[in-house]
């Protein structure tokens, strides 16, 4: 269990970044390294190069722009998660970065890494999408910016270009008369999740997402359906994800918590989306 | 004399909770552990090729790409081990070859094939890549089931079934029992594969001596020592040329550490090979989940014959153990070591046993931390839970009537264990009453309340230690145990000595993975001598060469308190009465009036007459001419001790399997939360009477580290495998071993009467929350579904959500609007790795062209995904050079691939298969077209099968991956069919399929 070899090295700035990127085939971004280093130590990944981010203070901001939160590409999980205010800005995200892992891996681990490497029971990328967040992609030339619905496209498949690093991700945030809420199953605490729920509810409707079970993180709107309305959509929904076997938890189990979470969540988001209960 | 001492001086150490002196340099990574230790320069670094089949004939090894490879010095293979060694030797009379690398097949996934010795590992494992195997697979056995179906594939030819042992026991009158009693109550139970995964895995430093014609090897190997005669016969050369040594300090092992042995002998082969350079491995943590060891899995089918007042008269068990692949030594054990004590803690006159023992194409078994207990109580207990519930008896009720009772010890057991001693109904109630106190009853109304289900469950276990060496020949009949000679016994030794300051020496033969043996040994020694605790220096260190030691060394079956600390103990007072004799010399008096404490050596009929301890015990050393007469110079002793209680099998096959016998009860409440299936311990009671207990700090240490196992088994940890021979459990987010957040605290209760047997009185408890624990959970959770749903006898381990939400009758409602082709794209088969799925996609394209793509090479190596090169080689065959991957985990891949059933343009079949460093992987498609006005519909139906490294690191990406490939195949089909200009198409593709079929980074 010892990687292959590969190049290293280590950058300040974005531009170095996205210049190593484009010049080196098969090169990737190291931040964390949380899921990386292990991929690499189990030899399923073969880079040629690694470009190291994480000591870049370039990139690791938290910034206020507008109605965003913008986290950079560096800034590890933790320091988000610790942020006085949190739950107050993004309170969904207050609520989900508890069940990222545990936090010796928060302290290391990397909030857009999370989102670069798209791992369908990953918590960070079903917030993200849950909120209409947005992934700001730059490339040697232009930067793009995605919206979280266009970014994930499939088990540990993203938009991203080959020569391009994921910048910075924007969690919107919260609005007042929007109750937001998260929760997740997972046998043990701090595993990927069998089931995560995020739900996002206002006066106009429900927009309620799921990772874990389909191949990436899966949001549906909704009006404000209740009673066996909200449970006939909650289970076609639970359907449409197509949710996977696996040894641990079989696709029925991860149905049935999709029904049973997301009532539940949604019950909760409900409860905090007065006018009055947010800022 | 003894009782003299000990009425001036009770012991102020033994018996107390005593800090731990391991745990500062433990806490300050000042340990040393066999890979921090360093080497000698010129050590190289083995890594070792594995198996991606479950069973297959091996072909042929080429190595001679990896021998040319940077830093490699050479590369072990069958052929080698052919030449040096033989198959290690087998516990029952049956030609079944064990060899420590495969040489003719391989008969598990993980098995070693090769292995190569490089500068570092890094290098090494380059060249691994690098090594051709060609393999013919065969037919896998991968069930109890199967492996008892003689149609199925036969592991081992020369055998020729793969039942390799079968033998039935029979005491008392059973059959009559059964005729008698009013009640026949049966039932049938599995328990599976797990284990004890530790921190530290396997080590091992070997170094062939060409001079010496033989072996040195520094390992973490734990014992039992008898092994060092398997692991010399293997290598072919006497005892004393295979020098083992163990270095002080081993990160767990939990009777893991056994199956370090065939390693060894495979690093000295590696060695050799290397032309006697040190060879290093250590073992990562794939290798030892994949192919270290695991618990035996057994079914059982368990019967009693049960009387009006609920006495138990009868037992039958018929129990399959299933050992994986070979039956490796000191398999059967897993059987024998709980033979004696069949019957538990209950007085059962009469009991009927079958032991059959079977192969599969998986993971040979071996020692896992309650070894053999788990699968006889799981069997047992539940059986009492079914007699209580048949008869409305209370089930706690029920198990105190049927009990040993206190006024019975020792009491020979039916199949022969001598239960020396216990108070098991008084210990029940101590249980009960904390039980009460933790409000059991009212946490049941409380969670019921809020939706839930709660369950209350017991179980009663007696808990062996000190396994004596001649219960696995019980396997044997008692005509060629005859032949072969008796086996019996447990011989611990223990050496104290003191230099030439006056200070004292403990050396051991037992291979310590934590458990703070040299705190104990301290304590016992500090206490026999007067001195501190912190005077004494233990050393654990073993070396074969130089330590007293035989066939019962090492650390396994919870042998430490009652055997080793009682040895030391023994040692200790020998060469105290030594001490004795020497200083009535100097005193003038009488031996016996010699007193030790507080540092001092005194008369205690006249205390005036006192030497500090370091100055009296240091004289001998400087003047051994004041010695009395008849006192020997040297100030070192020995004690071997084997308990006489252990005898060999009589002819009537009764065994006494183990010198003590603890006695642990459990009480337990839980939650069953029908919306997730999830299973929460919500209260644990355990009860324990070990006897004599050394350091109160050190037995609790014990107990919670096995209550968090049992509760790994019950609720966690399973080695799954596919049906088609794919070890699944490659990682720990694989197999899944409870974490701190999800154990709590247990009640521990203690009740101590101390054993006759031992030296100390003083029995194993390390093991019995991995008996009690696993079964007491069961019955909690039975009692869960009794309450609500309905009787469930055949509860399956681990009680992951799935099980659970199954036993539950959990609703899965249809979608209001079933979406057919949603609904077909899901046929996952059972076994989990076989990915099937089928789909419809629109072709801006004629069914004509999308055919000359398919049987063109030149536009079919642009149509597969990731395809470097195309090389026909037949017909409509191909072979390929393909990258294969999604995001960033991807590997490159040599495949055979192959158009059939070619129905032009109507339907054909393409079959891939392949072979990477990551594994096998293979699809096989049926591809349907018909033409339609916009160009034609393309209808597809695909499984694929994925194995080796792939399958066991990443079981729940595979899914989703080989929808993103199979996505991109039929992307670039269409592109092709229509000349790149089927943007309309692929987009359409993308969107149906969810995908990038581009760059899939």
């Amino acid at each position: 269990m010892k990687p292959p070899r590969f190049d290293y090295l280590r950058v300040d700035t974005a531009a170095e970044a996205v210049e190593a990127l484009s010049q080196t085939e098969d090169a990737r971004i190291l931040a964390g390294g949380q899921s990386l280093m292990a991929i690499l130590n189990m030899r399923l990944a073969q880079p040629s190069l690694l470009v190291d981010i994480s000591r870049s203070r370039e990139l690791d901001q938290i910034r206020e722009e507008g109605s965003w939160l913008r986290v950079d590409a560096a800034t590890t999980q933790a320091r988000v998660e610790w942020m006085p205010d949190l739950s107050r800005k993004v309170p969904m995200l207050a609520q989900a970065l508890p069940y990222v892992s545990h936090f010796q891996i928060r302290n290391r681990g990397t909030v857009c890494g999370s989102v670069a490497h798209a791992d369908p029971s990953a918590e960070i990328p079903l917030v993200l999408l849950a909120l209409k967040g947005e992934v700001v992609l730059r490339g040697p030339r232009k930067q793009r910016i995605l919206t979280a619905d266009a970014f994930f496209q499939g088990m540990l498949s993203t938009a991203r270009q080959p020569d391009e690093l994921v910048e910075s991700v924007k969690f919107p945030m919260a609005k007042a008369g929007h109750g937001y809420a998260f929760t997740e199953y997972s046998q043990r605490h701090g595993d990927f999740a069998a089931c995560s729920v995020a739900a996002v509810v206002n006066q106009a409707g429900i927009r309620f997402a799921v990772g874990g079970v389909a191949d990436r993180p899966t949001a549906r709107d909704w009006p404000r359906l209740t009673g066996t309305d909200l449970e006939d959509a909650l289970n076609d929904f639970s359907w449409e994800l197509q949710a996977r076997d696996d040894p641990q938890v079989s696709a029925l189990a991860r149905r049935h918590m999709v029904r049973n979470l997301g009532k539940k969540i949604i019950a909760q988001a409900n409860q905090q989306c007065h006018p009055d209960s947010i800022g | 004399m003894h009782d003299t001492i000990s009425n001036v001086n009770p012991a102020p150490y033994t018996g107390r909770p005593v800090e731990r002196v391991e745990d500062a340099a433990l806490l300050m990574g000042r340990g040393r552990y066999g890979d921090d230790l360093g080497v000698r320069p010129g050590t190289l670094h083995a890594a070792v090729l594995r198996s991606p089949h479950g069973h297959a004939q091996l072909l042929k090894v080429d190595a001679s790409a990896a021998i040319a490879a940077p830093g490699v010095h050479a590369v072990l293979t069958g052929e080698d081990v052919r030449r040096w060694a033989q198959p290690f030797v087998v516990g029952v009379k049956q030609p079944m070859e064990h060899w420590p690398l495969a040489v003719d097949r391989v008969r598990y996934s993980g098995e070693p094939v090769a292995v190569v010795i490089a500068e570092d590992r890094y290098l090494a494992e380059d060249a691994l890549d690098l090594i051709q195997v060609e393999y013919r697979t065969l037919d896998v056995v991968m069930s109890i089931e199967e492996a008892l179906d003689p149609g199925q594939c036969v592991l081992h030819e020369k055998v020729g079934a793969n039942i390799v042992s079968d033998r039935e026991f029979n005491y008392g009158d059973v059959e009559r029992a059964f005729v008698q009693a009013r009640h026949n109550i049966a039932t049938e139970v599995h328990y599976p594969r797990n284990s004890c995964s530790p921190i530290e895995l396997g080590f091992v430093l070997a170094q062939w001596l060409p001079d010496e014609h033989g072996y040195d090897v520094l390992s973490n190997f734990m014992g039992p020592f008898s092994l060092h005669a398997v692991m010399a016969l293997a290598l072919k050369v006497p005892g004393n040329r295979l020098r083992q040594q163990i270095p002080r300090d081993s990160g767990g092992s939990f009777g893991v550490k056994q199956s370090v042995f065939p390693y060894v002998v495979l690093m000295c082969l590696a060695s050799r090979k290397a032309g006697g350079a040190p060879v290093k491995w250590v073992e990562d943590r794939l290798e030892h989940l994949e192919a270290a060891t695991s618990a035996t899995a057994r079914k059982t089918i368990i019967q009693a014959a049960v009387d009006e007042q609920g006495r138990v008269l009868a037992l039958k068990y018929d129990q399959i153990d299933e050992v994986g692949a070979y039956l490796r030594a000191p398999e059967p054990a897993t059987f024998y070591r709980m033979h004696g004590a069949l019957t538990g803690a209950y007085d059962i006159p009469c009991l009927y046993v079958r032991n059959r023992v079977v192969v599969t194409n998986k993971t040979p078994t071996g020692l896992v931390r309650g070894f053999g207990g788990p699968q006889v109580f799981f069997a047992l207990e539940r059986l009492m839970d079914l007699i209580a519930n048949k008869l409305q008896i209370d089930p706690i009720e029920l198990r105190k009537k049927n009990y040993v009772r206190a006024d019975q010890f020792p009491y020979q057991a039916t199949a022969g264990a001598m239960l020396d001693s216990g108070d098991y109904g008084r210990l029940t109630d101590m249980a009960v009453q904390a039980a009460a106190l933790n409000g059991l009853e009212e946490r049941r109304q409380h969670v019921q309340a809020q939706g839930k289900l709660y369950g209350i469950g017991c179980s009663a276990i007696v808990e062996p230690s000190i396994s004596n060496m001649g219960y696995v020949s019980t396997v044997l009949t008692a005509e060629q145990r005859h032949r072969a000679g008796p086996k019996n016994g447990a011989i611990a030794s223990a050496t104290v000595a003191i230099d030439l300051l006056g200070s004292v020496n403990v050396t051991i033969a037992s291979a310590p993975a934590g458990q703070g043996h040299m705190t104990v040994c301290g304590q016992v020694v500090a206490d026999v001598f007067g001195l501190q605790p912190a005077q004494i220096s233990v050393n654990v260190e073993f070396d074969t060469a130089k330590d007293a030691w035989s066939v019962a060394a090492g650390n396994y079956s919870s042998r430490f308190a009652g055997a080793v600390a009682g040895t030391v103990h023994l040692a200790a007072t020998k060469l105290r009465d030594k001490l004795a004799q020497i200083a009535a010399g100097q005193f003038n008096c009488s031996a016996d009036t010699i007193g030790f404490a507080e540092g001092s050596i005194f008369n205690l009929d006249n205390p005036s007459q006192t030497q500090p301890f370091t100055r009296l015990a240091a004289g001998p050393h400087w003047a051994p001419a004041l010695l009395p007469a008849g006192v020997e110079a040297g100030l070192r002793e020995t004690v071997f001790w084997t308990p006489d209680v252990l005898k060999a099998p009589d002819d009537q096959d009764r065994v006494n399997s183990s010198a003590a016998y603890g006695f642990v009860f459990d009480i337990c409440g839980l939650i069953v939360d029908p919306d997730t299936g999830s299973v929460t311990i919500d209260q644990y009671i355990t009860a324990h009477d070990a006897g004599r207990i050394l350091n109160p700090a050190l037995a609790d240490g014990q107990i919670r580290g096995a209550f968090a196992q049992g509760v790994g088994a019950a609720l966690f940890e399973e080695f799954r495998y596919s049906a088609d021979g794919n070890f699944q459990s490659g990682t720990l987010a694989e197999y899944l071993m409870p974490t701190a957040c999800e154990i709590p605290d247990p009640t521990i209760i203690h009740l101590q009467t101390p054993s006759p047997f031992t030296p100390l009185g003083a029995k194993g408890l390390g093991e019995g929350n991995n008996m009690s624990t696993p079964v007491a959970i069961a019955n909690a959770f039975a009692d869960a579904l009794r309450k609500s749903h309905r009787d469930i006898e055949d509860i399956r381990l681990p009680l992951t959500p799935s099980r659970v939400l199954d036993l539950l009758d959990t609703q899965d409602p249809a979608p209001r609007h079933a979406d057919p082709q949603a609904a077909s794209a899901r046929k996952s088969s059972a076994g989990g790795l076989r990915l099937s799925a089928s789909g419809v996609v629109d072709v801006s394209a004629s069914a004509e062209e999308v055919f000359d793509v398919l049987l063109s090479p030149q536009a079919l190596a642009r149509v597969i995904p990731g395809c470097h090169e195309l090389t026909a080689v037949g017909e409509n065959r191909y072979r390929a050079d393909v990258t294969v991957g999604v995001g960033l985990v991807k590997a490159r891949y040599l495949a055979q691939i192959e158009l059939s059933d070619i129905q032009r343009p109507y339907s054909l079949r393409l079959k891939g298969s392949g072979q990477s460093s990551l594994g096998t992987g293979s699809g096989d498609g049926r591809i349907q077209l018909e033409n339609t006005s916009t160009g034609c519909r393309l209808t597809y139906d695909y499984e694929a099968k994925v194995g080796g490294k792939v399958a066991a690191v990443g079981p729940r990406m595979l899914e989703g991956a080989a929808r993103i490939i199979i996505g991109q195949l039929f992307a670039a089909l269409g592109r092709q069919a229509s000349g790149e200009s089927g943007q309309s198409w692929f987009t359409r593709l993308l969107k149906w399929l969810g995908l990038n079929g581009g760059g899939a980074n």
